[in-house]
Order: C-alpha cells, then structure tokens, then sequence
C-alpha cells in the first residue's frame, strides 16, 4: 500500500520538492538535499597571498560577517571545500598553491579574486603567473583591484548558485 | 623551484617548515626552523614567493603612473607608500606641494597609520588567541576605509596622492565626520588595551619574548615601532619632518626592555598620537588649491608648459614621454625617506631624464625587519615564533617587492 493515497495530500513548494500535508516530510532528489547541504556550508581555506587578504579578511570580520551565509574559514586545507586564491601567484608561490588544492578534499572549488588571480593583472612581469587558471579549474572570476568585500560576497552566491545546479555529484566523485 | 637544503646540526634535532601558506606568517612567508625539544635552535627564513617584479616594473612606467605600483607594496597602509614616493620625485623635480595638499597628506597619512596598527594588533591578536579583538579592531578599521572611499572613491589601493599635491579637495563635511570619529576612537582605544595590557595572559605571552637591545636594533637596520620600542628616539617625522608634521604637535613614545610587550604599548601610544595630529590638522587645515601648477600631468609635460596644438590635440605632450631621448627630468640619484607605519620607508631614484625612472628601489622595512626574526626566535618556544612575526609587523608584498 502506498505512503499516500490522494493528491492533495502533496503540497508542491518547489519544482521538484513536495511536503506531505500538515507532517515534517519532505519529498526531493538525492540531488537538490545534497547541493542544498553543500552550498549553504561553504568553508574556504584562510589562505591570503596578497592585497585581496586584506579585503578577504574584512569581509569575515564584524562588519560584513560571512557566517551568516554559513561560511567560516578554515585553516586547514582537508577541513576546506573552497580555495580563494587572494592575491597575485607568482612562479615560486603557484606549486605550493597547487599542492594545497590537492591537499582539499572533493568536491573542491576555486575562487580566484582580484585581477591578479584572474588574468596577472598589472604584473605582467618575469615572475607572475598571469591568471591562476593555468594551474588551476577556477569556478568563480572576481575581478578588481581589489574587489570589495561585498563583491567576493558577490562571488561566493554565484558559486552557491552553480553548485545548486549540479547533477549526480555525490557518492564517488566522478 | 628551488628548495633551500638544511642540513641538521646533530641529529636530536627536528626540523620544521613553516608557511608559505601558514595563516599566522601573515603572507607567504617560508620559515624553515631547527628546534631541540620544542627550543628553536635556528631560524632560517625564506622570501620571495610574493617577488611581482615592481621594482623592475616602475621602470617601464612614467614618473606619475609608477605611483599605482607603490599601492601594491605594503598594500595595508598604501597612502604612505603613495605619499613616499611622491615626496621622493617632488624633492627629484623641486617641486613644492601647496600648504591645503601637505595637511591633507599628513591627515591622511595618519589615518592610514591608525588603520595600519589596528590590522596589525588584529592579527597580532587572533595568533596569539583573543579573538574578540579582531572583531574590535575591525570594526574601526572598517570606519576608516570609508573615510577613504569618501575622499578619493577607493578603499585599500588609493593612489590618492600626486607629485605636487593631492587629487582631489576633501569635502568640509568629511572632515567634520573624521574630527567626530577621533574624539569615538580614543574611546575605543582605551577599550582595547582594557581587553589586553594587563590581560595576564597577554602579558605571559609578550613580556618577555623577543628581546632586543637598542645596538642590536640599530645594527640589524630596525626601524620604526620596532626599533622604538627598543628606547631608540627615531622617528622621521620629528628628525627630518615632511609635509606639515614640522608644524603639528606630537611625542614619539619610545619603550624600555624591548621586548614584544613593549613594542606593544609603542604602537598603541601612537595610535594615540595620530588620533591627536589628525585632530590639529583637521583645525590648522588652510584654504587653497590642492595640486602645484608645476605639478606634471599622466603624460608627463609639466601643466604649465603644455601646449595644445591647432587641432586640439596633445600630440607634444605624448610624445614627451613616449621619448627616452627627451629630457624633461633633471638628472641625478635621490633617496628619500619618510616613517611609514612599519618603519622608514625609502624610495632610491635614478634618473636618466627621461620620462621613466632609470631605476627605482624601495627600502622596505618589512624585508629589514624580516632578517631580525632568526635573532629574535633564539631560545624561545615554537608558539613565541608566531608571537615574533606578529609583532614584528610585516607584510610580504613589501619584503618581497
């Protein structure tokens, strides 16, 4: 015998997520519970390489407050889903970038803030590396420089949004 | 890249790789550390994971764009590093800012001095375990960067200083909100050293740690808090005084042991003293025009000598700078210094006479600072370490240039 019997029984709230009428339960994918959980406790890496740590850090602090959107920095790189790379990467400093990437658990995303990690902005010099996407898979471009923290703010809803419309990321990552 | 190689001492010892990424080495900085038992032994420090090439950069840039660069250096106080390097090309060109541009530079100036020594006791803080004073400090650090935002539209990288003066005028009513905020933040002041000076465990943590003599200090190249909190009277704001700070009243409070406590209670004195040379300024501020007429233009030709061709168009003055063979600079070698919120703070310029410098060379503090770390660490705990590098004040944008 079925859970439920009638129709009206299902209260549609959402596309694809329906509430059993007048108990706690929800009905959903396996999808949209787990982007749900991900998105809304996004931890990244206390990780600042140059100016943009300052702006980084004022955006954590009193008066913009990142934990009300559920994210607190973490400073180890096996406790963090989200990297921001902060500042300018130079040639000497992109394998230790690259190593603490891989010390990250998946899923991991990337956050390159500031002209600097998004095109070198202007070091275009012997020793920067012009953009932090040629080492790495960068999800979020924040340009400016640097940005203010309401703009990485800014950055960080649109990765909650695109981690939203993920699609079959869970169990072993494929 | 290239590993440094340590070899051990002896073989009961343990070596320890510190950073780049360790967040209490404030910045990419590499410290490889020898320690018996939990006593460091040794300190070998390693820069250059933040080297962006700036120095070598200046020289492809005109004299007046060269200045955006000096923002990214010690990006936490970049109006100093601005004001630095403009007082460098106007002693260069022998040009005098006007007496509005000097008070509003030193207001400036001092400003970014508060709001450097209030990141630096956040952070200094947060490492070594109170937390509740990031919050604090951040909170009027944040009031100060809006003052920024509303007198030259940028909060962290201004570039709001120009040879000859300033970009823009500051609005009256601007100054009225700073000269509100001084009277709230010796308030706030009081309110942070009740959290830490006689905090017991602030005390066992900096009483104590990192102790320099006065000739150690001088010999090592410390300058600013640092050296000051040593008891060595330097400041250059009273020894050699720069824009209107000859004009202004303030002490240089100096310290006794030298020791992290000390250079604590240095830095909380002058915030005091910039709390007050901004209110003078504030009061003594003159009218008048911002920017010099000698002062030179983006593209270089001084404003008093530019001509417009009969079509309108800027075509000499575009050509003056795009020129290295023309000679619009006095030639010569000129080092200037002035006390940035670290320490002094020097720009070396070569000029060739051209539009470009032939070579520009920053004396950072930080980098000065960072070789006293291996002196200072002897003998002390790994924890003592972070406590080092916090109060040593440094930031690797302007050591590794």
């Amino acid at each position: 015998m079925p859970l439920y019997t009638e129709n009206k029984d299902l209260i549609e709230v959402e596309d694809g997520t329906k509430i059993i009428k007048g108990s706690n339960v929800i009905i959903t994918n396996l999808d949209k519970i787990v982007n749900w959980g991900r998105s809304n406790s996004l931890w990244p890496l206390t990780f600042g390489l140059a100016c943009c740590a300052i702006e980084m850090m004022a955006a954590g602090a009193s008066y913009l407050d990142l934990d009300r959107f559920g994210i607190l920095f973490r400073a180890s790189p096996r406790q963090a889903d989200v990297i921001i790379i902060a500042g300018t990467v130079t040639y000497k400093m992109a394998p230790v970038v690259k190593r603490v990437y891989d010390q990250m658990p998946e899923p991991r995303y990337v956050v390159a803030m500031g002209s600097c990690a998004c095109t070198g902005g202007i070091f275009n010099t012997y020793s920067t590396v012009q953009g932090a996407d040629q080492f790495l898979p960068v999800d979020v471009y924040i340009p400016g420089c640097p940005p203010r923290p309401e703009a990485l703010m800014y950055g960080l809803i649109k990765l909650k949004e695109k981690i939203m419309k993920e699609q079959e990321k869970w169990g072993s990552w494929k | 890249m290239g590993q440094l190689e340590i070899e051990k001492l002896n073989e009961t010892t343990f070596v320890l790789q510190m950073g780049p990424h360790h967040p209490a080495t404030h910045g990419v900085l590499k410290l490889y550390c020898e320690f018996e038992g939990e006593r460091v032994l040794r300190i070998i420090p390693d820069v250059g994971y933040l080297h962006r090439g700036v120095e070598k950069l200046a020289e492809s840039k005109t004299y007046p764009v060269a200045m955006t660069i000096t923002d990214r250096l010690d990006y936490i106080s970049s109006m100093t590093n601005n004001i630095g390097y403009c007082i460098a090309i106007e002693r260069l060109m022998g040009i005098e800012p006007t007496r509005r541009a000097k008070f509003i530079r030193t207001m400036v100036a001092e400003l970014t001095r508060l709001s450097s020594h209030l990141l630096w006791l956040a952070t200094h803080a947060l490492d070594i375990g109170a937390m509740t004073v990031f919050l604090y400090a951040f909170r009027e650090r944040e009031q100060i960067l809006t003052f920024f935002e509303k007198i030259c539209g940028a909060r962290l990288t201004v570039s709001y200083p120009r040879i000859g003066g300033v970009r823009v005028d500051v609005e009256q009513a601007v100054l009225d909100e700073i000269y509100g905020f001084t009277d709230t933040m010796l308030k706030k002041i009081d309110d942070y050293e009740e959290l830490l000076t006689e905090n017991r465990i602030w005390i066992a943590r900096t009483k104590g740690i990192g102790i320099i003599s006065a000739e150690e200090a001088l010999s090592l190249g410390l300058t600013g808090p640092v050296l000051r909190g040593s008891g060595v009277y330097y400041d250059i704001r009273k020894l050699e005084p720069y824009d209107a700070y000859g004009e202004v009243n303030f002490e240089v409070p100096l310290g006794e042991n030298g020791d992290t406590y000390d250079r604590y209670l240095c830095r909380i004195q002058e915030m005091r003293q910039s709390v007050f040379i901004i209110k003078q300024c504030i009061e003594k501020m003159p009218e008048g025009q911002v920017i010099s007429e000698q002062s030179p233009q983006i593209d270089m030709p001084f404003q008093g000598k530019r001509e417009i061709l009969a079509d309108g168009s800027l075509w000499n003055g575009f050509v003056s700078f795009t020129d290295k063979k023309n000679e619009i600079m006095p030639k010569g070698e000129f080092y200037s210094a002035i006390e940035a919120p670290k320490g002094e703070l020097g720009f070396y310029i070569v000029s060739d006479g051209s539009g470009r410098p032939y070579r520009m060379r920053v004396r950072a503090p930080s980098f000065i600072h960072i070789s006293a770390i291996p002196k200072l660490c002897e003998g002390h705990l790994l924890a003592d370490v972070i406590t080092i590098i916090g109060t040593l004040d440094i930031v690797m944008g302007e050591a590794d240039r």
